[in-house]
């Protein structure tokens, strides 16, 4: 009877340990991932209403204009373009006509980055930038035909 | 000509190893004594090889053999030769090479400290080795060779990148590959337990130190990638979740528990099967790591379209390896004997409970890695898992195992009486109370989670130094006492760091021109000015900032040069932090981009106690060196080399 108690002590703690560990990751997955979507989809108004989400596609050649700390460029798949602002040092490899990421705040006009990735080295193209600009292609060459 | 000297070494190397792998197991099994004694000397003539390869490659880079595409593809004539010599290891390849000729070493290691273990046991040890080493080598060969020609060749390398041209990457990956790898041994003895069906003590006693060693070389090594994207990379953090980092921790996570779970196995012949899982979980996880890294799979999921190959070859290594090991635990499981049997609270009880806490961790911290690769695959879209996640997870599955981690070694096995630990434990428990209200309220604010932080890290602390005075008055305890104790104050230190930096860093990006200050964290910056600086193959920007305490004299008065460099060889220019290091604090410059007139973009950090974050990681790898040479585990090799001397020379007249 003891060693049953035991037992069963510890398979309902175990138990109760997944449990909270299983509740916590599922709450912390939630409200910690961000979509990614292409320029093209926020345009089509695509883009989550009230979460943080992830544009990805080249920074306009351009479109770079530099207001002491704030810096505004311009974010495109090569079909429509969205305009963002970033306070802050940006990453060495953010350059006009390269590939980047940002994280922009919901809202609409001119997005808020509050963070901006381009970590790879010169010749890479963020996975998602290359998608962006891919789907584009795609949807441009199905409206021409 | 040395490329294919280096690759037919390879190819041997491959042939050696099967022969390694297949013989002295079979042997072992169906005790042919011819075949079992092949372990040791093909173990060590497939290291040589793996040597002269690896030696073969670094020549090449030495020499600028821009016909190797390899070395065409990370080096340049103008490289500095160190940074030569670390661009044998600057891409995948490379890094794969690496990889196979540490597990080769250890294997060596293990061939050459294992005089008195049991012939048997040794031959499926070396051979379990002897069957990894040979994977992998296939992987190489087949889709990964370093050695492949480029016709015609290149006039010019392109270079290492420039990120990776720091003394940290000639140190950090050789030193995480050694944690990696050295978890095959701990593995290779796991499965050598289960085929020979002896999971006994001794088999606890031989895996320790290795696993010890193995969980130093990670340990060094993730400290060693997180101080250097802390100072090379200029983010100013040193840790960011992200899925190459997490692939290193993961491992480390599990090996942590392997160590523990062994210690029980040792001193009671407990927890044996889940001892078996995690020694086989570190490894999966070393290599899983390894190879999203190092195949690109976890920065983009489409490497596998980019080489098909090379995607499906780690599938079906990785679904090999865990396969075939899982099956062999559920065929001979359940034979192993139980263990001692313990009340439900006991130090056994106690170190359980870390141990699937710190199981749960690895989990929360595989699925907010993997989660964005699944969800692709599914194509349900595209996400990514932000570092919120991970600290929100993390911290309160961790919490209990700091806590429980004072208490632990005052808990008696089998049976514990909690009043007693309780009895003990108050002088702790009120120090960590007091220190935890009163620490953040002097660093300038008290939140929930730097409270807890201190008052854990106290509570380590303290309670570590209360018992090493108590058990001093006993004589002198035994090295891997001093191990445990240095290894608990190693994660306190480490908590406090982390603590500090979370709650009381102060980060600023500001506009300034020569002759602006700005105060940050009680520290005045002056921007002096910006001149430009060459370089052996960069240009450089380089800043110069006076830094003085505010409030202190001008004693206190230090310069720091950040620079920005232009390297020749690419577009890409590289940010070079400057850091004034201290015991309780660092002060941090980066430039970021020259803005108009003589203004330019700066950042400025201030990280109260950062370095206590890697010194906790010294401290930790320090007890486990303590662990390793305990007298404990050299008598044993004493004491049975003088009983066993007929078999050894029996050997040596059979060895070719």
């Amino acid at each position: 009877m003891k060693r049953w108690k035991k037992r069963a002590a510890i398979i309902g703690g175990g138990l109760v340990a997944v449990g909270i560990a299983a509740a916590l990751v599922l709450n912390a997955l939630n409200s910690n991932i961000a979509l990614y979507v292409t320029p093209s989809e926020v345009f089509a108004g695509k883009a989550p209403k009230n979460q943080s989400f992830r544009i990805g596609g080249l920074v306009k050649e351009g479109s770079l204009r530099r207001d002491n700390l704030t810096v505004h460029f311009v974010i495109t798949d090569m079909v429509q373009d969205i305009p963002v602002a970033y306070t802050g040092i940006l990453p060495d490899l953010f350059k006009e006509g390269k590939g980047a990421v940002v994280q922009v705040k919901p809202g609409s006009g001119e997005y808020v980055a509050t963070e901006v990735l381009a970590k790879h080295d010169e010749n890479y193209m963020p996975p998602e930038a290359k998608d962006a600009l891919d789907k584009a292609q795609k949807s441009k060459g199905e409206n021409k035909s | 000509m040395t490329p294919e000297l280096g690759h037919l070494a390879l190819i041997l190397a491959l042939c050696v190893s099967l022969v390694q792998g297949v013989l002295p197991v079979f042997g072992a099994q169906y005790g042919r004594r011819e075949w079992i004694v092949l372990a040791r000397p093909a173990a060590q003539v497939s290291f040589l090889l793996m040597l002269g390869s690896f030696a073969a490659l670094a020549w090449s880079f030495y020499v600028n053999d821009f016909s190797v595409q390899y070395v065409a593809e990370h080096s340049n004539s103008q490289l500095p030769t160190l940074y030569r010599f670390g661009a044998v290891w600057g891409g995948h390849e490379g890094s794969l090479l690496l990889w196979v000729f540490m597990l080769s070493s250890w294997t060596v290691a293990v061939s050459y400290f294992s005089r008195t273990l049991d012939e048997t046991m040794v031959a499926r040890v070396i051979g379990v080795l002897g069957l990894v080493t040979a994977g992998l080598l296939l992987f190489i060969l087949f889709t990964s060779n370093p050695f492949n020609r480029l016709l015609p060749a290149a006039e010019n390398g392109r270079d290492l990148n420039p990120l990776l041209q720091d003394p940290g990457l000639v140190f950090h990956p050789p030193m995480l590959y050694m944690g990696y790898v050295g978890f095959a041994v701990a593995f290779a003895f796991a499965i050598a337990a289960l085929l020979s069906g002896r999971l006994d003590a001794a088999w606890a006693r031989w895996s320790r130190p290795w696993t010890t060693a193995a969980w130093i070389f990670l340990t060094l090594g993730i400290a060693l990638g997180s101080w250097w994207a802390y100072y090379e990379l200029g983010w100013g953090g040193w840790w960011f979740w992200d899925p190459v980092e997490n692939a290193s921790f993961m491992p480390w996570l599990l090996g942590t528990a392997l160590l523990h779970s062994l210690a029980v196995t040792e001193k009671r012949g407990s927890f044996k099967s889940w001892t078996v899982l995690l020694a086989i979980g570190a490894f999966s996880l070393s290599l899983l790591g390894t190879f999203l890294v190092r195949s690109g799979v976890l920065t983009s999921v489409h490497a596998f379209a980019t080489d098909p190959r090379r995607g499906i070859f780690i599938l079906i290594l990785l679904v090999l390896v865990v396969g075939s090991s899982l099956v062999l635990f559920a065929w001979r499981a359940p034979k192993v004997a139980l263990g001692g049997s313990f009340a439900l609270i006991s130090r056994e009880s106690m170190m359980l409970t870390g141990n699937v806490l710190l199981v749960v961790a690895c989990a929360s911290v595989l699925l907010g890695t993997l989660y964005p690769l699944i969800i692709d695959a599914l194509k349900l879209g595209k996400i990514s898992v932000g570092p919120p996640y991970f600290n929100a997870v993390f911290v309160p599955v961790m919490t209990p195992v700091l806590f429980l981690l004072a208490a632990v070694p005052l808990a008696r096995w089998k049976n514990t009486d909690i009043r007693e630990i309780a009895l003990r434990m108050w002088i702790p428990g009120a120090l960590a109370l007091l220190a935890g209200a009163l620490i953040p309220y002097a660093m300038g604010g008290w939140t929930v989670l730097t409270g807890l932080g201190v008052a854990l890290s106290v509570w380590i602390a303290s309670s570590g130094v209360i018992q090493v005075a108590r058990r001093l008055k006993s004589g002198m305890p035994p090295a891997s006492f001093w191990g445990m104790h240095l290894g608990h104050l190693g994660i306190a230190v480490f908590v406090f760091g982390v603590t500090m930096v979370g709650g009381y860093q102060e980060e600023q990006d500001v506009r300034m021109e020569p002759g602006d200050t700005v105060v940050v964290g009680g520290h005045q910056f002056k921007m002096l000015g910006v001149k430009d600086v060459p370089g052996p193959n960069y240009s450089a920007a380089r800043g110069a900032f006076e830094v003085t305490k505010v409030g202190a004299g001008t004693g206190s008065v230090r310069m720091l040069e950040p620079e920005k460099r232009n390297y020749f060889s690419s577009t890409m220019p590289m940010t070079e932090a400057a850091i004034d290091a201290g015991f309780t604090r660092d002060v941090y410059v980066s430039l970021g981009e020259p803005l108009e007139g003589k203004a330019w973009a700066v950042r400025v950090y201030f990280k109260p106690f950062v370095d206590w974050i890697w010194g906790g990681c010294l401290l930790m790898a320090l007890g486990g060196l303590f662990a390793v040479c305990d007298k404990r585990y050299r008598l044993r090799v004493k004491s049975a080399a003088t009983v066993a001397p007929a078999t050894a020379t029996t050997l040596n007249g059979v060895t070719p």
